[in-house]
């Protein structure tokens, strides 16, 4: 069974000016054990799908579709099941650790916070986990008795890494975990996060704009693109030899460094991505494609399959595929 | 930080002394001279003198032990009164800024009520209404002055609420319960205490502008009482300065002290504000 399946996930937030489409039918499964990649530019949905998971969009946001963590559905549960779910189903790192933590609290009880409210332990028996987790994740225990701006970017994110799994959650969801860290230390936390992952067996949903990223982290990869997943596939497949021109520009725009080719002709896509309020008819992308033809304004493209294990919302795809053969 | 604020500490400085007075009252000027019928009283109207360092009122008693027993109970109830106040205005402003929707509605529509009535009249009226007792007089003054606090409290839990630290404990599970007491609270704290002590200042003169107006507990002797048993008596007509001014005195260093302090903390705490 799936620790994660989401299925037609629609989401849409309320405003003055009507209800907004954030989320337009997302559907993904995260197998035990497993990495899931999302990936999209800045305002495709990543994070508003990350909040759906565990019901934490503001009130009067309309969300529709099913969320299952580990057969329940988020959904429609109580709010006091809800409350014991959150953590011990699914855990976040949310993206921006500098202010994930409350200036006046020190880092222990904030990382003490999750196992007591959950029951798990009482106040003294969490702080010995605590310890446990800190050092887990490469820093010596006594740290927290440290009020947080005694810590460095990367120690808060570590801090933040120990928080998720304070609880033995099932899924683990990474928002953006390496957002505003410099790059050694960018590194630092995706190898600390890939070796708590494989040491631990989690699941994990890891979300960013940075798919060179997800490559090295994630067995599989989603793209998203206005609200939609446009491609979805074993992730190295997806980031070589990309079956929709999106993804293809995503990957275009991580220059290889040293390879000719990059240097001669620095790549990136043109325009930005379409307002929520005011989504393109037919493909969404069609107004930004390299390959747009007469049919992309008028039909929606569904995920078609483009290969073993890979699906992509394209009309090249499915003409493609009748050629090929 | 506190200590380079010279107003600050001038405030504070005054402050302990005024304490210190206080608690150590039995000690400087004997309880028995609060009494008319103590032997120990003097001619009745004296001037300043050697024995009666602030002259003598119309019982002949000594004006200087019943403005350091004054100390006591004018400092009770203003920090009383303020506790009350602070309990109902932190309760109130952090009920409205976290739930927000009707509940913010009523209750800030019911902070605007309070605030829109006039001070004055309604603690004449609850005064008379509910009698004359110390007991009386704190809760009148700690249920009309809350309304500015809840509205100070509910703008900065607004800001609070909103900080990825609240996102990330309700993600963890938190209830309402625990987040405000846990995360809300303590980050509006720095401005509940400085509100506080801006509110001690408002206490002490209400309390004093009430016992002056006749609504206090004759009982007990507060500043306000001293004044109002020499305006009784007629010492300002009379020329009786030292019967009126060292009450009056007192309660402005007092009132000035706590506004150094509340500004000086204010100060501090808001950075905003240090630029001015």
């Amino acid at each position: 069974m799936s620790v994660l399946s989401v299925r037609d996930l629609q989401v849409s937030y309320k405003t003055q000016a009507g209800p907004i489409p954030a989320v337009r039918g997302v559907s993904l499964d995260i197998d035990p054990g497993e990495v899931l990649g999302l990936a999209g530019e800045s305002g495709c949905g990543k994070s508003t799908v990350v909040n759906a998971i565990l019901r934490l969009l503001p009130a009067g946001t309309t969300v529709s579709g099913e969320v299952l963590l580990n057969g329940e559905d988020v959904l429609s549960m109580k709010p006091g099941r809800l409350r014991a779910v959150r953590w011990t189903g699914a855990s976040v790192v949310f993206q921006g650790a500098m202010h994930a933590m409350n200036p006046v609290q020190r880092i222990g009880d904030q990382l003490a916070e999750a196992i007591v409210l959950h029951g798990q332990a009482g106040e003294k028996e969490a702080l010995v986990r605590v310890g446990n987790l800190l050092e887990q994740v490469g820093m010596p225990p006594r740290r927290l008795r440290d009020y947080p701006h005694e810590l460095s970017g990367g120690q808060k994110q570590r801090v933040m890494i120990a928080m998720a799994l304070a609880c033995s959650p099932s899924l683990v969801i990474a928002d953006e975990p390496t957002t505003a860290l410099d790059v050694m230390v960018q590194a630092q936390v995706l190898t600390l996060l890939n070796k708590l992952q494989r040491e631990l067996g989690l699941a994990m949903l890891f979300i960013t704009h940075d798919l060179s990223v997800l490559v090295e982290v994630c067995d599989r990869l989603a793209i998203m693109y206005a609200g939609r997943i446009v491609e979805e596939g074993p992730s190295t497949p997806v980031f070589e030899t990309p079956a929709h021109p999106y993804t293809e520009a995503l990957a275009a725009a991580f220059p290889a460094i040293g390879d000719q080719r990059f240097r001669r002709a620095p790549s990136g896509l043109g325009g930005d991505p379409p307002q929520p309020e005011s989504v393109p008819e037919g493909c969404s992308f069609h107004p930004r494609c390299p390959l747009a033809f007469d049919e992309c304004p008028t039909i929606v493209p569904e995920l078609y399959e483009a290969g073993e294990a890979r699906r992509a919302a394209c009309l090249l795809v499915p003409k493609r595929e009748a050629v090929a053969p | 930080m506190y200590r380079k604020n010279t107003m600050g500490m001038i405030g504070l400085i005054t402050l302990i002394l005024f304490v210190a007075v206080a608690v150590f009252a039995p000690l400087i000027a004997p309880r028995e001279g609060l009494e008319a019928t103590c032997p120990c009283n003097g001619t009745p109207f004296s001037p300043p003198s050697w024995g009666f360092p602030f002259g003598t009122d119309n019982f002949g008693r000594s004006v200087f032990t019943l403005t350091v027993w004054g100390t006591r109970i004018s400092l009770l109830v203003g920090l009383l009164a303020t506790a009350i106040s602070m309990l109902i205005g932190s309760v109130i402003g952090i009920v409205a800024g976290y739930y927000g929707r009707w509940p913010e509605s009523v209750l800030m529509r019911l902070t605007d009520w309070f605030l829109v009535i006039p001070f004055l009249p309604l603690a004449i009226v609850l005064a008379s209404v509910l009698g004359r007792s110390l007991t009386v007089i704190i809760f009148v003054i700690g249920v009309t002055t809350w309304p500015s606090t809840a509205r100070i409290i509910r703008a900065q839990v607004l800001s609070v609420k909103t900080r990825p630290y609240v996102e990330r404990s309700r993600a963890l599970g938190s209830s309402s319960w625990h987040l405000t007491t846990r995360h809300i609270l303590p980050n509006v704290a720095p401005l509940i205490f400085a509100n506080t002590i801006l509110t001690v200042a408002i206490a002490i003169l209400s309390e004093a502008t009430l016992a002056f107006l006749g609504l206090g507990d004759p009982l007990s002797i507060s500043w306000g009482t001293i004044l109002q048993f020499a305006f009784g008596a007629g010492a300002a007509g009379a020329g009786q300065w030292w019967w009126l001014i060292p009450p009056g005195l007192a309660i402005v260093m007092v009132v000035l002290a706590f506004t150094l302090c509340g500004f000086a903390l204010d100060e501090i705490l808001n950075p905003k504000l240090r630029e001015r």
